[in-house]
């Protein structure tokens, strides 16, 4: 059971931002360009300074090691980067091939160089990526922004599914309405450097 | 042995006709590189006439007081040149701080150990060796501490991306920079390295030129030269682990955050 709950949380120049995140609940963020999403996602997983409360089921975020809340809380970006030789030296535990099928990834995709992923392959391994280290909550960036419609269906149903099973919880940043009201129990919309609950 | 030819300085002014020559070339060329050429012959001899009468003083009086303050004088200055020659530098006086705490652990540490343990002068401080020995080491530490430190600033940078998504897979500041690190290290390294496997081949170093030309016996001189280099080498190795330490640590906060926002 993982929950998620975010009190006054600033940073940069936003200030005061609430939010709380069910066990096996997905919150979507939606707004501008620019409005702030990926700032607030980096804040989450501690990647940039803030200052408020962040707790994943009570624990604070500033009594946690920064690399096991990292693990725990999983910062999945839009433009997902490869280090090593290979994809496989990404990952601490081997990847089931099932989901490599589902995402409509080869079945030697691991033992590829990063430099022959196309975008789109990038953005679904990399997600892979992120789920290999077992996060139960998940702060993804605009998660299908490379792909089409297909494979988009087929990130959306992995992350579902992923948050249903482990009674995980995540946060979803899109520009795409319709994605979001497939997916999202609850939608807010960050503008004006504030984060507002959606009524519909 | 032969003593020492004394140079008179009309000798100095024949060596310098042979610059001018090389800037009315230089000139015809228009490389725009004469003026600084000429500034940096003016700065030659006039910093090394200077530091000449001061080491003349300094060993005609032989007081610890005066070695110490050479000393001090020599850290800050390689301190000040470590911060010069980054490309981004760090915000506030904390480039000069690890410059200065970097140069004393492995410089100092080295030289001490050279003076007490190797050398052994009599007294300890004896100018004509601690003075060189000190300066030489510390030169060449200061040569790998900015082009590691540099290295590895200009790289995270860079790889900001990289290094932020490291962090975010769960792992330590230190491993999402260790590759960057380790690069730096080597290339830092590369330099000294390549001058010891190929001295006595490719040019005579220079300690050991100017030993013989002062009339020492050319097996002291080798002698003395291994010496240095073996010093040399430890000094710029250790000062660069830690310096490359000091400086990951600042350029990361108490949560590990990449804080880019103090470079410069």
């Amino acid at each position: 059971m993982a929950k998620v709950s975010v009190r006054n949380l600033s940073f940069l120049d936003w200030q005061a931002l609430d939010l709380t995140v069910e066990a096996s609940e997905i919150v979507s963020i939606y707004g501008e360009s620019g409005s702030g999403k990926s700032l607030f996602l980096r804040a989450m997983a501690d990647l940039i300074p803030w200052d408020g409360s962040i707790k994943l089921d009570g624990e604070n975020c500033l009594d946690t090691e920064p690399a096991v809340w990292r693990k725990k809380v999983a910062y999945i970006p839009t433009e997902i980067l490869w280090w090593s030789d290979t994809v496989s030296e990404h990952f601490e535990n081997s990847v089931r091939r099932e989901d490599l099928d589902r995402l409509g990834l080869a079945e030697d995709a691991l033992n590829w160089a990063p430099t022959r992923l196309s975008m789109g392959e990038r953005q679904r391994l990399g997600l892979l990526r992120a789920l290999d280290r077992e996060p139960v909550a998940l702060l993804l960036d605009e998660p299908t922004a490379n792909l089409d419609s297909n494979t988009t269906k087929a990130v959306e149903d992995l992350v579902c599914e992923y948050v249903k099973d482990r009674s995980a919880c995540a946060i979803w940043v899109s520009h795409d309405e319709s994605q979001l009201s497939r997916i999202a129990h609850r939608s807010y919309r960050m503008a004006g450097k504030s984060l507002m609950e959606d009524s519909k | 042995m032969n003593s020492l030819i004394e140079l008179s300085y009309w000798d100095i002014g024949y060596a310098l006709l042979m610059v001018a020559l090389l800037a009315i070339m230089l000139s015809y060329y228009r490389l725009g590189i004469t003026r600084s050429l000429g500034v940096a012959c003016v700065r030659l001899v006039a910093q090394l006439m200077l530091i000449g009468y001061v080491l003349r003083y300094i060993f005609d009086e032989g007081e610890l007081l005066y070695v110490g303050l050479m000393a001090i004088v020599m850290l800050l200055a390689a301190s000040r040149e470590i911060m010069a020659r980054q490309k981004r530098r760090l915000r506030g006086i904390t480039a000069w701080g690890i410059g200065v705490t970097t140069l004393f652990i492995s410089s100092f540490a080295v030289a001490l150990y050279g003076i007490f343990i190797v050398v052994q002068p009599d007294p300890w401080y004896l100018p004509q060796y601690t003075i060189p020995l000190l300066g030489m080491i510390m030169s060449n530490t200061m040569s790998a501490i900015s082009l590691g430190m540099d290295r590895l600033t200009s790289a995270i940078y860079d790889q900001r991306a990289i290094v932020e998504q490291r962090l975010a897979l769960g792992q330590t500041a230190r491993e999402a920079v260790r590759p960057f690190v380790l690069d730096c290290i080597r290339t830092g390294m590369t330099p000294v390295i390549n001058s010891m496997a190929t001295a006595g081949i490719v040019a005579l170093p220079g300690m050991m030129t100017g030993q013989i030309l002062a009339g020492a016996s050319p097996l002291e001189a080798v002698k003395y030269q291994i010496m240095i280099w073996l010093f040399i080498a430890s000094g710029a190795g250790f000062g660069m682990i830690v310096s490359l330490r000091l400086l990951e640590k600042t350029l990361f906060d108490h949560r590990q955050r990449l804080r880019l926002e103090r470079l410069k």
